[in-house]
């Protein structure tokens, strides 16, 4: 357990210093912590599982300067999914109690397969065309940043910024799902 | 889409970062500026600001109000990440106002008689002291809540209070240069109600802004 938070750790120190690599390994592994975290409590709802992974994970992204490096990484990353979940509820107008659970049993479960997420598809189809081809170029085909922009005409700082806002845009309209 | 998809797009982005600690040093900064343009040219500097300033009473009032900004700051800092609580914040704050509001009973209780007492307390602005603070800090308050909404703050109602607490206490201070009242009667109560004013204000719009 601890081990998965150093591990975590590291990737996330690496990822933050510009090391893309180790980020995409640190987001990989927590996605599939939040995936066992969320299927366990959310028993009702299997369907939902994905939409919330991925919904914690681009707030983990747009939040991550809130992360001080001097404390634990895992507790911060379970205060996002948990703060997450309940608004999920919230939204859903779902009654439940979260009971205040230690972090560290946040690392400890088996991992559930990796489903579809459904919403984030949903918002990715109201973004303006140009940001909608860069986020999906640079996710399928792996296209670098300055690839992705050159395909639809603009230069790789324009494409910086338009796919940060895409980003953002995203998680918004995620949060705003249901 | 699948998970992996977005994790590649989420790596692509390497937009620059900025810590809690800056921004809010940003939301200060702007916050003072306008309190100070107010204070300038719609309530005006008192008009012996210079030698007030080489009195002690001028500069206990700053160091209270500044005290209370300050307190609203480090909680709000912490407030601000998930999972962070707002003790060290709540204990500046709550040790300022006690020694205020304890030196302003033992003033008043100090004085000749009831009247002079009271007197002390309604000072000569007791009606738009508070509500002067107020607006003094709302541009703040505002920029303050925006700043905060772009951080992950999982206490909304907290965080609201912190970040008025922010703005009250910078507020209040830079509303020293504007007022002329001297007594720790006065300040413990009208300029304390001021900064808790926007407190709760902030306390009320996080409720409803402070969600991510």
């Amino acid at each position: 357990m601890t081990e998965t938070e150093t591990r975590l750790k590291a990737l996330m120190l690496r990822g933050l210093e510009g090391d893309a690599s180790a980020y995409r390994a640190c987001l990989a592994l927590l996605g599939a912590r939040l995936r066992a975290y969320f299927a366990r409590r959310m028993a009702g709802a299997p369907g939902d599982v994905e939409d919330l992974v991925q919904e914690t994970l681009l707030a983990v992204h747009l939040k991550r300067s809130t992360w001080d490096p001097s404390q634990s990484f895992t507790a911060w990353a379970h205060a996002v999914a948990r703060y997450k979940l309940i608004d999920h509820w919230r939204r859903r107008k779902i009654r439940q109690t979260l009971p205040i659970e230690d972090h560290i049993e946040f690392l400890a479960a088996e991992e559930p397969e990796p489903s579809v997420g459904i919403e984030l598809d949903r918002a990715l189809a109201s973004l303006p065309e140009r940001q909608r081809i860069l986020v999906s170029d640079v996710k399928l085909t792996g296209l670098s940043l300055a690839e992705a922009g050159a395909r639809v005409g603009i230069s790789e700082g324009a494409a910086k910024v338009a796919l940060h806002r895409a980003l953002k845009v995203l998680a918004e309209r995620m949060r705003h799902a249901d | 889409m699948r998970t992996e998809d977005l994790i590649e797009a989420l790596a692509a982005d390497g937009a620059p970062i900025r810590p809690p600690p800056r921004r809010l040093a940003a939301v200060a900064g702007a916050g003072a500026l306008v309190a100070l343009v107010l204070v300038l040219v719609w309530l005006r500097p008192r008009h012996d600001l210079m030698s007030a300033m080489q009195g002690g009473m001028f500069w206990m009032k700053a160091l209270y109000t500044a005290a209370l900004g300050l307190a609203g700051y480090l909680a709000i800092e912490r407030l601000s990440r998930p999972a962070g609580g707002g003790r060290r914040g709540w204990l500046l704050g709550g040790a300022a106002l006690a020694v205020f509001v304890a030196a302003g009973v033992v003033q008043a209780m100090r004085s000749p008689d009831i009247q002079a007492a009271l007197h002390m307390l309604r000072g000569h602005s007791w009606h738009s002291c508070s509500v002067n603070i107020l607006i003094l800090g709302l541009p703040m308050l505002a920029l303050g809540l925006v700043a905060v909404r772009g951080m992950a703050p999982t206490r909304p109602v907290a965080a609201g209070f912190a970040t008025g607490l922010f703005a009250g206490g910078v507020a209040a201070t830079v509303y020293g240069l504007h007022c002329a009242e001297n007594t720790f009667t006065f300040v413990a109560l009208w300029y304390s109600l001021g900064v808790l004013l926007l407190a709760a204000l902030g306390a009320l719009l996080g409720r409803w802004v402070l969600r991510w």
